[in-house]
């Protein structure tokens, strides 16, 4: 090899085809087969909906390999600005934004409509990674006390839409960067205490269809044909799955229509009804693969900002799994989040698909120090 | 080396906190897990039926109600498919608001709200009530494409029973009406209660209520998958209902028309008979109503003024409207003065006007007399004088006895609910009643059918037929077969004679021709006059009030209500006779005068096939070709329109 000689195309190209975590990789290989396989049943009678669905896992595919390509340094640069950016939009919403089912969550730009709640997902643990990034070597309270304004701000905006389910994943991605960034555990305890206590006053400012649905859980049978419906029904498609499930494509709950959203939030009862008590503890076992191959990147990030932000999504792809599940399973209220990989949606796939490509950078880059 | 140590203490802080992280994922997941085995292995059973029971329905699939034909097989009653709007309370907490709503796309008038409103009251929550029934393809169209803004409102096909001729023979058919709770409670006792799952109708009145069991037929079920909003998916086995039992009735709808139109707006009742087969031919109350009211629930309004009517269009007069027969009553009087011996057709007795009981006069309805005056004659000029003394002999039990057989103050057995008794007055009877013995002066009244004497026109008209029938007595009937839907195979209800009465064929050939001399040259001349057949009568003519002694009976001075009703009793022709009547035109005044004409047109119509020259012959009933009556559908049922639920919220 001599030093004139220019790399060949592959040597350039090589390092930004394999930028793929190996074990990341097999996971979600993994979840994509379930999601096909599990959209198949739920989507049956709605036409379409199958190809738009593997369209949305190309793009999120697509992002998934720009955001692994995206070197530390170019993450740090943009995260203050996409902040900046999403906290503009969240008051652009708040002046301007589109009312549907009652909330005022869309922004009409003319020639699309975004919800820049969903940006805040990525942009908020960006922020406050970047911040205790930047305070590194000198990090004292009132940094966590500006880390609190940060997230304390666009959250208000996001809770007043109301969308109680992006604004709880929103505060789990800005708090768990805090939370790695060493907050005591006397103001953590703090904290918990104080948010029981202040829970009847939360109450007052909830609106009351998110009342109802926190009431429900406690019990569904009370109105087992309005709010609980969904509740008691894709409770009865997880109980009746059994321990083998009834098979792919015999979920009677699924086919009769007796799940609702049976292809996006509630898509888990399908899965659960056909695949049973086995299918489901597998599914979980992908989830927990991912999220601990994920602290592990953590654990091993090249700064701060790498660690911090690693933890948090890892954290963050735990919480939607987990909030999804217990809904489903009746466990915890009905609030509007996708399970992640499986449920049809766009958005959230997008986001997911940036959250697993920064996790993969980050995992890249510390290699790369180490060699 | 500060920096160094600073840099690796806060890597081993958030390892630390990384590794707490990770124990709380697992215990939520733990958590998980938990729930996971407690839906889907220990509560496994449960849920499981839960979701079979959401899988599978029972939907009854309910019978076709039998058609009703008359003789000649003239459609009476049907079943017509058309299609409802009807609202289920349970399912929508907004009525009057949805109400409103829905009036925007179609009228609801004020009188469909107040029905809707009743049956409201009688329904179940779960249970759907018409709101709009017989609703056009305009207005299906156009509720269809709305329909799901509405909750538990629905679209249904459903088969409506019909009465095309409206209120001819209305007492006759009666009608169906929506399943009540006494019904309910009934039909549990029964234990027939199970047949009608899925049905919503029963029969009230009328024929539709004496033959219910065998017009509603055998219930049907689907086990059907259906959906969370309740649409059927897909049948998985399917019992098919067994469709009710036409029925033929005796009635000739025609005859029984023109006895309607010929009332007018008279008040009265007449039952005619085939007397050997005991065929009713012709069974009028009048006023009538329409039937068709009710099928549906009546609005409150409109029950109220029926209800409340003077003229008692609801009453079945022939059977529950119980009369004293006046001098109709004279030739059975006769007939048993003969067979009982108290009388010879030789004897007779001087009329001077009155029969003298005591101080007590009994006024003959001629103050002058009929002079001397023989069995035979007292028929012919209904002499008042020769009954009283007849019976006043006779006594009161020896006629009770008599009179028994013949049906007088006896259930006659007719297909129809609720037939009243009358009065056949007898010793025992007033012990019984009043708890008093028998005065004699109360016998001689009742030998010209005033008195304790009260009987229903179906009885008279029943009597009479056995007299034209020769004692032969042959229990009447409006149903004169059953029909099989399939076969069409037919089965008569009365196929022979109950009894015969003992009767000596001199006597009763006596009575029969005394009573075509009535016809001939007696108070039945008039009305029978130029008559191409032979018929027998006798006219009668009941009290309404009380005359004093001394005073005389003026039509124009008492008010209308209060005139004597008219009756006649006939049949023809004399020998070999196809058809008795008994006839009582209310207030109608002497019997020659308002009842004798009608029964003469019914006679020449049943026996000539001739119709009145001022009757617009279109106003009958057309029979109809047997092949085109034929021409039924036999599987129509009622169902759901598949128009998808509304979203679940």
């Amino acid at each position: 090899m001599t030093l004139n000689e220019s790399p060949s195309l592959w040597r350039r190209v090589r390092p930004h085809l394999f930028v793929f975590d190996p074990v990341l990789t097999v996971a979600l290989a993994m979840l994509v087969v379930l999601s096909f396989v599990t959209m198949q049943s739920a989507a049956l009678d709605y036409d379409g909906r199958m190809a738009d669905h593997a369209r949305n896992l190309l793009v999120a595919f697509a992002v998934l390999w720009l955001a692994a390509n995206m070197p530390l340094q170019w993450m740090q640069r943009v995260a203050p600005p996409a902040y900046l950016l999403g906290l503009a939009l969240l008051v652009a919403v708040a002046l301007f934004g589109d009312v549907a089912k009652g909330a005022r969550r869309w922004l009409d730009l003319g020639f699309t409509r975004i919800q820049p709640s969903e940006l805040m997902k990525i942009a908020m643990p960006m922020m406050l990674a970047w911040w205790f990034q930047k305070r590194e070597g000198a990090q004292g309270w009132a940094d966590f006390v500006v880390a609190g304004v940060l997230l304390a701000v666009p959250l208000a905006l996001i809770a007043r839409q109301p969308d109680l389910g992006t604004a709880i994943l929103v505060f789990a991605a800005g708090f768990y960067v805090i939370y790695l960034a060493g907050l005591g555990w006397k103001v953590l305890l703090g904290g918990f205490l104080g948010a029981l206590a202040s829970m009847p006053v939360l109450w007052s400012f909830l609106h009351e269809y998110q009342r109802q649905r926190v009431l429900m859980m406690i019990d569904p049978s009370s109105d087992p044909l309005g709010r609980g419906f969904h509740v008691i029904q894709s409770t009865i498609a997880v109980g009746s799955g059994g321990l083998w499930g009834k098979g792919w494509m015999q979920g009677t709950q699924a086919h009769l229509e007796f799940i609702p959203e049976r292809t996006t939030d509630f898509i888990f009862a399908v899965f659960s009804e056909e695949f049973g008590m086995v299918g489901s503890l597998v599914l979980l076992s992908i989830y927990l693969l991912i999220i601990g191959r994920g602290l592990v990147i953590a654990a091993n990030g090249a700064n701060v900002f790498a660690r911090l932000l690693g933890g948090a999504i890892t954290l963050v792809l735990f919480t939607y799994a987990f909030v999804n599940v217990g809904m489903v399973s009746g466990i915890l209220p009905v609030v509007g989040v996708p399970l992640p990989m499986m449920s049809y949606g766009g958005t959230a796939m997008l986001t997911l698909g940036i959250g697993m490509g920064l996790l993969m950078s980050i995992a890249r880059q510390r290699r790369l120090i180490q060699t | 080396m500060v920096e160094v140590r600073n840099t690796e203490r806060e890597l081993h802080r958030l390892r630390v906190r990384l590794a707490v992280a990770l124990l709380v994922v697992l215990m939520c997941f733990g958590m998980l897990g938990a729930r996971f085995w407690w839906l889907q292995i220990y509560r496994y059973a449960d849920f499981h039926a839960q979701a079979e029971d959401n899988r599978i329905a029972l939907v009854p699939a309910p019978p076709s109600r039998g058609l009703v034909f008359d003789r000649n097989g003239v459609l009476l009653a049907e079943n017509v498919s058309a299609y409802t709007l009807e609202l289920t309370p349970m399912r929508n907490a907004r009525l009057e608001e949805t109400i409103d709503a829905l009036s925007q796309i179609v009228e609801i008038t004020p009188r469909e709200r107040r029905r809707f409103r009743r049956l409201l009251q009688d329904s179940r929550r779960s249970e759907s009530v018409p709101l709009k029934v017989k609703l056009t393809d305009e207005e299906v169209a156009r509720l269809a494409v709305q329909r799901f803004r509405f909750p538990g409102v629905e679209i249904r096909a459903r088969l409506f029973r019909t009465y095309p001729l409206g209120d001819t023979a209305a007492h006759v058919l009666g009608y169906i009406g929506r399943i009540s709770p006494d019904d309910v409670a009934k039909l549990d006792d029964q234990e027939r209660l199970a047949q009608y799952a899925g049905s919503t109708h029963i029969g009230k009145v009328g024929i539709e209520q004496s033959y219910e069991q065998v017009l509603h037929g055998r219930v049907g079920a689907d086990e059907v998958e259906v959906s969370a909003g309740g649409r059927v998916v897909r049948t998985l086995s399917r019992t098919p209902p067994v469709p009710g039992s036409n029925l033929i009735l005796s009635i000739d709808i025609r005859l029984q028309k023109l006895v309607e139109e010929l009332f007018g707006d008279r008040r009265g009742a007449l039952v005619a008979i085939e007397p050997a087969t005991g065929d009713v031919l012709a069974f009028v109350s009048r006023p009538g109503y329409d039937p068709n009211l009710f099928v549906d629930g009546i609005d409150p309004q409109t029950w109220q003024s029926l209800n409340e009517d003077p003229d008692h269009p609801l009453l079945n007069r022939p059977l529950r409207g119980a009369y004293p027969p006046g001098s109709t009553y004279k030739p059975f009087m006769a007939l048993a003065a003969l067979t009982t011996g108290a009388r010879t057709p030789a004897d007779t007795i001087s009329d001077p006007g009155y029969f003298l009981l005591g101080t007590h006069r009994f006024r003959d309805s001629k103050p002058s007399g009929h002079g001397t005056v023989d069995l035979r004659k007292s028929i012919v000029v209904s002499s008042d004088t020769y009954y009283y003394k007849l019976a006043y002999e006779m006594g009161v039990d020896r006629i009770h006895d008599f009179m028994k057989p013949w049906g007088f103050g006896q259930l006659t057995g007719i297909d129809l609910e609720n037939e009243s008794t009358g009065v056949l007055p007898s010793t025992q009877w007033k012990m019984r009643r009043y708890r008093q013995k028998w005065f004699p002066g109360e016998t001689p009244s009742i030998g010209i059918g005033q008195g304790y004497n009260a009987f229903t026109i179906l009885q008279l008209a029943h009597a009479t037929a056995t007299l034209a029938n020769n004692g032969i007595v042959m229990k009447p009937h409006l149903v004169q077969s059953i029909e099989d839907p399939i076969s069409h195979e037919r089965q008569r209800t009365v196929p022979k004679e109950s009894y015969r009465i003992p009767l000596a064929p001199a006597h009763l050939k006596l009575v029969q021709e005394a009573m075509a001399e009535v016809n001939r040259v007696g108070t039945g001349r008039l009305a029978f006059a130029g008559a191409r057949y032979v018929a027998a009568g006798k006219t009668g003519t009941a009290q309404v009030i009380g005359i004093r002694q001394n005073e005389r009976y003026d039509a124009r001075r008492v008010s209308e209500r209060h005139r004597d009703h008219s009756l006649f009793v006939a049949f023809a022709p004399l020998e070999n006779p196809k058809i008795a009547v008994a006839v009582i035109v209310e207030n109608g005044g002497f019997g020659a005068q308002a009842a004798a004409p009608i029964v003469r047109k019914v006679f020449d119509y049943h026996l000539l096939g001739l119709l009145p020259k001022d009757l617009d012959e279109d106003l009958l009933p057309k029979v109809q070709d047997e092949a085109e009556l034929r021409d039924i559908p036999e599987d129509i049922e009622p169902e759901t329109i598949a128009v998808p639920e509304a979203a679940k919220p």
